[in-house]
């Protein structure tokens, strides 16, 4: 059993976790589903996920199987690409339960793996663990399997890192009450990125003025810092102005043609309106 | 679902039942998902089915699921029922509230979409069409937008009678086609937890992208299509001026014909013959048919669009630029210094 297997994962599949968790039936304390997403040379990229419904009783569990293929057959339809590569189940611990679904989803695919997410908080924390399924045992005599941890890390696509920064927002500004977040517009966002360079750049001035009145300093950091201040690409100032005023120029240029067009079209609509037959 | 049967649904058409939509972060990262792999799979659009329910006077979208492609061999409505049948098995809101597509650069105005809402709406009342911008959000700038059509461009729609003189007496332009509804982004607090913890999976230097400097490509494929569309446009334009010419000529044809037929009757009847029957005037010079106004409406609209968008991408580019200079300023300050 290769045990460098890594796992990915993208912020989608956590979000559908902590939503089916909390849609979970009023008797129910874990929630499982299936992963899903491409195993390829002991990464395995999950890219999506679905819930199960299932019940778990004191020393039998029942999972609607069937619903599982159902959904499966399903998604296959919008994206051929995404395969079964394992389950996920909330809760900060892996029950004897766990073994037997894991047992389901090893026929299912060929070395599935196990993603938890503690919903229940258990530490403070909701972490995120994942799990491979190892044989253990003595040769010729009782043999079980145990879960090993594995890495897990998040990966996304780009435009979902611009998703996942808008939903960030939700977090401090608009938690309380049912107030959210608008996408702002593209000046909005860039301003409020000038704004935080503005105060990275503080700190970073504060380090180094602290640094160099005598303040114990690290090393690194200074060594970091000169590399920052170097990486501005060092432009002559004609060069610059020039690239500066012929950039401004065109935006400029296209700015008054947009508006032009558009004021046209008004007008245009305007005349059709007026005009009799 | 008992908040549903209150007044939402009672209320009388005219009355704006939607003020926003609350969106939940769940169905924001679906769609983007979505989108981003038809992106870059294919170029072909990418469809949805909204999910959720209305509360007052907001349209809340808790899910979000895609459709499969254009494919004979299925039925879209069985994928669909089916797929509301099993989410409904795991607690998920299964009433449609309306329906999401990716767009290139936000053009997304055409004849099938406004069949399709209009379909949409006049089955669920407070449905929207969400679109989202592939090519901006790729840049950095999340670019989600919900729309409604006004209740003119329904009327308009019934009618199916694109004159111009249908479209003055309901006095709609390109303008009041669609109304856009904003859209607020929502999490539950234990999302929220969720993203903190993700926040510091997620290494500080991603989702810089939208600081990039390069706008050219952006702009160059908005421009393009913005072309594409004036060109279209003015096709339109030469077309409705042709009828209207048409229309000069045959009436003067008309006149002619008349003086002519008038002069021959006082001739007949000065030699004492019967006058020509009176023929039909109408039947002789058929009416030509008015071109409909539906298309150039529509291209108007996007053309509209193009040009917002181009705004407003133009705009934070200056802004960018200007904070270049800024620090280029301050470098140059202190090497002076």
């Amino acid at each position: 059993m290769a045990l460098n297997i890594s796992v990915k994962v993208h912020p989608v599949v956590l979000f559908q976790i902590v939503d089916a968790y909390e849609r979970r039936n009023a008797d129910s304390h874990r929630v499982i589903g299936t992963l899903l997403g491409t195993s390829d040379k002991g990464v395995v990229e999950v890219t999506n996920c679905f819930c199960v419904p299932h019940k778990e009783h004191a020393d039998q569990v029942e999972a609607e199987l069937n619903y599982a293929m159902d959904v499966y057959e399903l998604n296959r339809r919008v994206n051929s690409s995404e395969s079964i590569v394992g389950w996920w189940a909330t809760g900060n611990e892996v029950t004897n339960h766990s073994s037997v679904i894991h047992e389901y989803y090893s026929r299912e695919c060929r070395e599935p793996v196990h993603v938890t997410l503690d919903t229940s908080l258990a530490g403070g924390r909701m972490g995120l663990r994942a799990y491979v399924c190892v044989p253990l045992g003595v040769p010729n005599g009782k043999q079980g399997c145990m879960f090993t941890p594995v890495d897990v890390t998040l990966t996304c696509y780009e435009p979902e890192i611009v998703g996942l920064q808008v939903c960030q927002k939700t977090v401090s500004g608009g938690g309380r009450g049912s107030s959210g977040v608008a996408a702002g517009s593209d000046l909005a966002q860039v301003m409020s990125a000038a704004s935080s360079l503005e105060s990275l750049l503080e700190q970073a001035l504060q380090y180094a003025d602290g640094a160099a009145a005598g303040a114990p300093a690290d090393a690194e950091a200074g060594r970091a810092l000169l590399q920052l201040a170097h990486s501005a690409p060092d432009l002559a100032k004609d060069t610059f102005s020039d690239a500066f005023a012929s950039s401004v120029k065109d935006l400029l240029m296209v700015v008054t043609l947009a508006q032009l067009i558009k004021t046209q079209l008004q007008l245009n609509e305007k005349l059709t309106l007026l005009t009799s037959q | 679902m008992a908040s549903r049967a209150g007044s939402a649904r009672r209320a009388p058409e005219n009355e704006a039942t939607i003020q926003y939509v609350q969106c939940d972060g769940l169905a924001v990262m679906k769609i983007v998902k979505h989108c981003h792999e038809e992106s870059c799979s294919n170029m072909e659009v990418a469809q949805g089915a909204l999910l959720g329910l209305v509360v007052e006077n907001r349209l809340e979208i808790t899910n979000c699921f895609p459709f499969p492609k254009h494919d004979d061999t299925m039925d879209e409505e069985e994928y669909q029922l089916d797929m509301m049948r099993r989410l409904r098995r795991v607690n998920v809101d299964h009433f449609h509230v309306g329906w999401y597509q990716s767009a290139d650069v936000g053009n997304f105005l055409s004849l099938s979409l406004l069949e399709s809402q209009y379909h949409y709406q006049t089955s669920i009342e407070e449905s929207v069409v969400v679109i989202y911008d592939t090519k901006k959000s790729a840049r950095g700038f999340l670019t989600l937008k919900a729309y409604r059509l006004t209740p003119q461009a329904i009327a308009m729609y019934k009618e199916g009678d694109y004159t111009p003189e249908a479209l003055r007496n309901l006095k709609i332009g390109y303008e009041n086609l669609f109304i856009e509804v904003p859209i607020v982004i929502r999490n539950s607090p234990l999302t929220n937890i969720m993203i903190s913890e993700l926040t510091e999976m997620i290494p500080e230097e991603e989702g810089s992208k939208f600081l990039d400097l390069g706008t050219a490509s952006v702009l160059e494929g908005q421009l393009r299509s913005l072309m594409e569309r004036v060109d279209e446009l003015n096709q339109e334009a030469i077309k409705f001026n042709r009828y209207q010419q048409l229309v000069v000529r045959q009436q003067q044809d008309k006149h002619r014909w008349m003086v002519k037929r008038a002069q021959e009757n006082a001739a007949r009847a000065a030699k004492d013959e019967t006058p020509l029957p009176e023929e039909d005037v109408n039947k002789l010079f058929k009416p030509h048919p008015v071109p409909p106004r539906l298309n150039p409406m529509i291209v108007a609209g996007q053309i509209d669009t193009y040009s917002q968008h181009i705004s407003q991408f133009c705009s934070q580019s200056l802004a960018k630029l200007y904070l270049t200079q800024a620090l280029q300023n301050a470098k140059e300050a202190k090497q002076n210094n």
